[in-house]
């Protein structure tokens, strides 16, 4: 294992790259334009023996990805935003046709108007598309999840595609240093996907074909099934990892949770600055903790109550906007302890949208309005919006 | 408790290597045991335009992922900006400010901020590294800033040199090494 430092994309390329993908269909977009830079880079400087098509579209990227995985090839691409948006219709059909493509994503804003920066808007809105989601909090993870992933979605009992989400510019463009595993061990870890059912001429088979009104139900079940099976997976392929790599991930990770009347639920980047913050307010003598959700598709909805049920509060911080309702993963929490007796006070945070920065000061600011629900003993306003700019409301 | 964070901000225009400075210095303090981050100012750049570049080290794993607003040095490559843009801004108390420029430090005058001067440009010069209408003066600036500040060591710098910069790898470790020998400040 070697130390070197890099750019988030690189990381996720470097992390596709060491999975050995046979193919990678992949059309540009900022902020992950780096990604199929360095692919090509590595195929033609002979590091990476790959197909990488150059499509006219991310439409067509995802079209191809469905082609080449129905094959039997391991595929990866990587997109953004818009890029995602223009999928959409074909990553319903790759986890329905339940094809293990894995993407990597550099989470940014969706116009209009037009944003180039970190937002989870991109891929919150895909969430019921059928795919797997992890989010990254670093460059590492970014790497280290890309190899995971391919793990968990080729697994027998999973079977469906996954993504990867790194921050846009705070990660994609952000250079960290990086632990790169070992290829013999990745080898080891990741071996080659030898899928039982594929296309092939000499054994014509149909993926994807008419689901009429008997069977149609009995498809999306059983791909729900996989999906909820993904999760006992997932914490399979997080312990093989550690055991082989040593690093250690967790569906959501708690940091000084334990004793906190508050309790700050964050997705990717800003999650590192959360436990700066939660430090310095423990300083502070202030009973503050939070909690980082990496993987956020199968939503891990037990762990969540069982690490945050003896809170008074839970902020939930989201980075996307369901208008007319409020954050998802706000919704989704809440939902998770409807039927519980006893739960605490959930709030929702709108944070960070398009690029926004998310400073210390937003969690001392979300720690004080939570304390004051704490002493009112109920929640007025269920959604609210960081770092507001009234004047050019 | 001893703040060993420490945080620096670049200014340069576009295709002046502002961003390659961040991460050659950024990859030299990792060589040396920190852990870091560098980054662009977010957002699209433009030849010819200000831009800026970031890094942050810390002797611990750095959780913080905000932008910096705070620095505790400015590198300055281009004099031209220092006639355009603040360059002081939220610069901390007893900061150091590095500048690409023929002139003395003492020349300057940025409140309590430490000057140091180097003409970066006529050892990139010397050296050929860029055209001349656009001399490439990031290596050399890195010279100055390793005598300036003092943590992060010129053997560091050069060997990021040889890792991060894609051509010119002599080239660009001699003008480090000369700017280093040559900084001077008041």
């Amino acid at each position: 294992m070697v130390k070197i430092t890099i750019r988030g994309n690189m990381a996720t390329a470097l992390g596709a790259k060491l999975s050995r993908p046979d193919v990678v269909p992949a059309y540009p977009i900022t902020p992950s334009t780096l990604f199929p830079e360095k692919i090509s880079e590595y195929i033609a400087d002979g590091e990476m023996d790959a197909e990488m098509i150059r499509v006219e579209s991310e439409h067509s990227a995802m079209s191809a990805c469905i082609g080449a995985s129905a094959c039997g090839a391991r595929v990866c691409t990587a997109s953004a935003s818009q890029g995602i948006s223009l999928m959409s219709e074909m990553m319903f059909i790759a986890a329905g046709m339940r094809l293990p493509v894995v993407m990597a994503v550099g989470n940014r804003a969706l116009a209009a108007p037009i944003n180039i920066w970190c937002d989870h808007q991109d891929t919150i809105s895909q969430r019921d598309t059928g795919w797997l989601q992890f989010y990254a909090e670093k460059n590492q993870e970014g790497l280290d999840l890309m190899i995971i992933a391919f793990k968990v979605c080729e697994d027998k009992r999973v079977l469906l595609p996954g993504m990867v989400g790194i921050d846009a510019f705070v990660l994609t463009h952000t250079l960290e240093a990086v632990d790169v595993p070992d290829q013999k061990l990745v080898d080891e870890f990741l071996p080659k996907y030898k899928p039982e059912l594929y296309l092939d001429p000499s054994k014509p088979m149909t993926f994807g074909s008419f689901g009429t009104p008997e069977f149609y139900q009995e498809f999306k079940y059983a791909q729900v099934k996989a999906i909820e099976k993904a999760s006992e997976v997932i914490d399979e392929v997080f312990a093989e990892f550690k055991k082989k790599f040593g690093r250690e991930y967790k569906k959501i990770v708690p940091y000084k949770c334990e004793d906190a009347d508050v309790i700050i639920l964050t997705m990717g980047s800003m999650s590192g600055t959360a436990r700066a913050a939660v430090n310095k307010m423990r300083e502070k003598g202030k009973k503050v903790g939070c909690c980082k959700l990496t993987v956020y598709r199968p939503f891990p909805g037990k762990e969540i109550v069982d690490l945050t049920k003896n809170a008074k509060v839970i902020a939930v911080l989201d980075r996307d906007i369901s208008p007319g309702f409020g954050g998802a993963l706000y919704g989704e929490v809440a939902a998770q302890f409807i039927n519980t007796s006893e739960h605490p006070l959930i709030t929702d945070y709108i944070i960070g949208l398009g690029g926004r920065d998310v400073l210390i000061e937003d969690f001392e600011e979300i720690y004080d309005k939570s304390i004051e629900t704490v002493k009112k003993g109920r929640v007025e306003k269920p959604v609210e919006w960081i770092h507001l700019n009234q004047e050019v409301l | 408790m001893e703040k060993e964070m420490y945080e620096v901000r670049f200014h340069g225009r576009g295709g002046q290597g502002a961003v390659t400075a961040a991460t050659i210095l950024a990859d030299a303090a990792f060589r040396e045991g920190k852990d870091v981050q560098a980054f662009p100012i977010f957002g699209v750049e433009r030849r010819g335009a200000p831009v800026a570049a970031f890094m942050r080290m810390d002797t611990k794993p750095i959780d913080l992922k905000t932008q910096i607003y705070e620095p505790d040095s400015v590198v300055i490559l281009d004099p031209t900006l220092l006639d355009v843009i603040d360059v002081t801004k939220g610069l901390k108390e007893g900061g150091k400010i590095i500048i690409n420029s023929s002139k003395k430090a003492t020349e300057f005058k940025f409140g309590k901020a430490k000057v140091y001067t180097i003409d970066a440009t006529k050892i990139a010069m010397k050296y050929g590294l860029g055209a001349k209408t656009n001399p490439i003066v990031n290596t050399a600036i890195l010279g100055a800033y390793s005598k300036a500040v003092g943590n992060v060591g010129i053997e560091a710098i050069e060997e990021a040199i040889g890792e991060k910069v894609p051509r010119k790898k002599e080239e660009n470790k001699k003008a480090a090494r000369e700017a280093y020998e040559e900084t001077r400040g008041k």
